[in-house]
């Protein structure tokens, strides 16, 4: 049986806007994930720690604050010096499209903005993970 | 028609039906409901915003327990539920106050000149969030946060800064800050000695409200108890050095924004109201000298009768419950005045320019419930800081309301309304339940450390959330109406990187050229009044803001003192 998807929703920085995070949070555990959040005011040493003891395939950041051109590409970076880097590393807030485009080419998954659906993010983390897991099979 | 003089000593009804024709009435309205019910209706839910069935049609049933005298009165009257003010909009109009801030002080002030330029009547300050932490823009975990979503302020220079040219004895300035909002205050109040404004001169507001963070909008730095102490401090040093500051804020928006009902909104809301009365109360002083001090803030939300009902029946709650409970003699003490900001979460990314419209019809109930301030947020913010086009309309939207529609000229146009009287009374009603569900859990901050309001909110939010993914709830242009292929072809305002280069050089040369002693012993001074309640912070902080010891520098010393709060996380 396959284990089920295990993900990190973080709230890095200091920002406490959680509406978000906790919203998708409980999304993701009624579509049958296991879902662990950090709460707020994370740094990111913090948020990889967790992710690396939870053993999670995904993690998800929500940044409303402005500041996510410094904080997903510390915790990226932080996850990749760990060995996660096969973990999916995404996430969600008010982020201009042009940074979109730019932390994508630094390995970033996707990041959702307002309006985006539960089911929408739920497939995207499923496919991904499926994805990961069997290209790591293949290895 | 009599004169005001005589109207007022008849008793006037809203209900003027005899018994005998109300029960007649109800007849007639079964019978024609019988004949509706046979008739189709679309396939929808019809549900407010907060997810309450709304009634088919309001008659006169629906108000016969409203007695006007007792639960409406006359605008400026008690119990104020049709205004704070007797000429309401004929006096004055509302004031104009767009929340902005970004960057540097010196981009900032730029920004309040250009609004006051067109036509903007108070200023209101976004700060960045290491402010709002109390981090100096050069500490480690202000990294890439410094002026991103407000403007960075660590210090009485950045606070010069932010003000000059712009005299502190002409304009009202609203301060959106929280934990560290005594050292704000303390910074404006340094920098408008340095224009040669007195103290007692200075007008405006600070929102501290530090209930609401633990509720809502989790900026916390310092528990609860301690974060009461500093708000009784202030409510005492203010009556005196600044009498005519608004010393608290008591702030539903933020709950609002977390996902709350209406309903959740004006009954935590005014719970915080009240929890600080009682905390001032407590801490020795008199009721009637800090209350006519509190003022309130509100979300606009997109349900146009639920909103103005709420405004309505807050101002009759807190008339109520500060002239009965709380024994408050003066009528000042009584009146529930409040800023409005339209909805930000109910703007949406896609077509943005339809926030345009949202926003509007959000000002305008925000209008029609009697506000004393507005803010309109503009159409980009789903993206990024609003630009300045997108600021000027949202102003312009103000100005339209104000002088093109007409709604200004009368004062409190829906009253007897059965549907707006009917909502009135019973979100009234829902508060007070509220407030006993409170109070059994042993007040607000119990119920706080409990995380009751805060799961109230957060199942609240996924309802609505769920309500949205199945299409109960239509959210034009996201899950109706959606345009295949957008593009959104908008300006976004870019922050400039070296916002926190500059910050850093500021802080290097303050701390260079400033007394180190004194300002060491003036954060020494700080320490032991934190130690000591019968000391009042407030002087300490003034007299360190004015020998240049920085914002974090202080709030560091009451973190080591005060200690830091930590939520459990829950969703």
């Amino acid at each position: 049986m396959k284990r089920k998807i295990r993900v990190l929703i973080a709230k890095p920085g200091l920002d406490g806007h959680d509406r978000g995070a906790r919203v998708v949070a409980a999304a993701l555990r009624d579509a049958g994930m296991e879902v662990i959040y950090t709460g707020l005011h994370q740094t990111p040493e913090m948020i990889a720690q967790t992710a690396l003891q939870e053993d999670v395939d995904v993690v998800g950041m929500s940044i409303h604050s402005g500041a996510h051109m410094t904080l997903f590409p510390a915790v990226k970076k932080l996850l990749d010096e760990n060995g996660m880097s096969d973990v999916l590393l995404h996430g969600g807030g008010v982020i201009p499209e042009d940074d979109i485009k730019e932390l994508e080419k630094m390995g970033i998954g996707r990041l959702f903005g307002p309006g985006t659906s539960s089911e929408e993010l739920v497939n995207y983390i499923r496919e991904e993970v499926e994805r990961r897991r069997g290209s790591a099979e293949k290895e | 028609m009599g004169k005001a003089g005589d109207t007022t000593r008849k008793k006037v009804r809203v209900s003027a039906q005899k018994p005998q024709s109300v029960k007649s009435l109800a007849a007639q309205y079964a019978k024609w409901r019988e004949k509706v019910d046979a008739l189709p209706v679309r396939d929808v839910r019809f549900i407010s915003v907060s997810g309450v069935e709304a009634p088919f049609l309001c008659t006169p049933e629906d108000v016969k327990n409203l007695d006007y005298e007792r639960d409406l009165g006359f605008p400026g009257e008690y119990p104020f539920t049709r205004g704070v003010r007797a000429n309401m909009y004929r006096g004055r109009l509302w004031t104009m106050r767009q929340f902005s801030g970004f960057g540097t002080a010196k981009d900032t002030n730029q920004r309040y000149k250009f609004l006051l330029e067109k036509g903007q009547t108070g200023l209101s300050v976004a700060f960045d969030m290491p402010t709002i932490m109390g981090y100096d823009s050069d500490h480690p975990r202000s990294l890439g946060e410094v002026g991103r979503c407000g403007v960075a302020i660590s210090c009485l220079e950045n606070m010069k800064t932010l003000f000059d040219g712009i005299p502190l004895d002409k304009v009202s300035t609203s301060m959106t800050i929280n934990a560290p909002a005594s050292v704000l205050l303390a910074f404006y109040i340094a920098v408008g000695e340095s224009q040669g404004v007195p103290s007692h001169k200075l007008t405006g507001t600070i929102q501290n409200d530090i209930l609401k963070e633990y509720i809502a909008q989790k900026s916390f730095i310092f528990p609860p108890k301690p974060s009461m102490r500093i708000i009784t401090d202030i409510l005492r040093f203010a009556k005196d050095h600044v009498p005519r500051w608004n010393t608290i804020s008591i702030s539903g928006y933020h709950i609002r924004e977390a996902g709350s009902t209406a309903v959740q909104e004006l009954a935590f809301t005014l719970a915080d109201g009240f929890a600080y009365v009682e905390a001032g109360i407590k801490a020795g002083l008199d009721v009637d000298e800090f209350a006519p001090r509190l003022s309130y803030f509100f979300n606009a939300h997109l349900d146009f009768f639920e909103e103005i009902a709420k405004y309505r029946a807050a101002r009759r709650i807190w008339a109520r419950h500060m002239k009965e409970k709380y024994g408050a003699k003066k009528p000042e003490s009584w009146l529930l005045r409040f800023h409005t900001q339209t909805a930000g979460c109910s703007l949406t990314a896609q077509q943005p320019e339809n926030n345009i419209v949202r926003t509007a019809f959000q000002a305008l109930s925000a209008v029609l419930g009697g506000t004393q301030s507005l803010h309109t947020s503009s159409m980009d913010e789903t993206l990024a800081l609003p630009t300045e086009k997108a600021v000027k309309i949202a102003l312009r939207t103000q100005q339209l309301i104000a002088y093109e529609t007409g709604v200004a000229n009368v004062i409190d146009p829906l009253a007897g309304s059965y549907y707006v009287e009917s909502l009135t009374d019973r979100m009234e009603r829902e508060a007070e339940a509220y407030f006993e569900k409170i109070e059994k859990l042993g007040g607000v901050v119990a119920a706080i450390e409990k995380g009751f309001m805060q799961r109230e909110i957060g199942d609240a939010a996924y309802k609505y959330q769920q309500q949205i993914e199945k299409k109960e709830r239509i959210v034009v242009g996201v899950n109706k109406f959606i345009d295949e292929h957008e593009t959104i072809d908008i300006d976004i305002l870019k922050i400039d990187p070296r916002v926190e280069d500059d910050q850093a050089e500021t802080l290097k040369m303050v701390r260079e050229r400033r007394d180190g002693v004194a300002a060491r012993n003036a954060l020494e001074e700080i320490r032991a009044a934190c130690r000591d309640e019968g000391i009042n912070l407030m002087p300490k902080i003034l007299h360190a803001a004015k020998v240049e010891a920085t914002l974090g520098e202080m709030i560091q010393v009451m973190r080591e003192e005060f200690g830091e709060y930590r939520e459990p996380p829950i969703f």
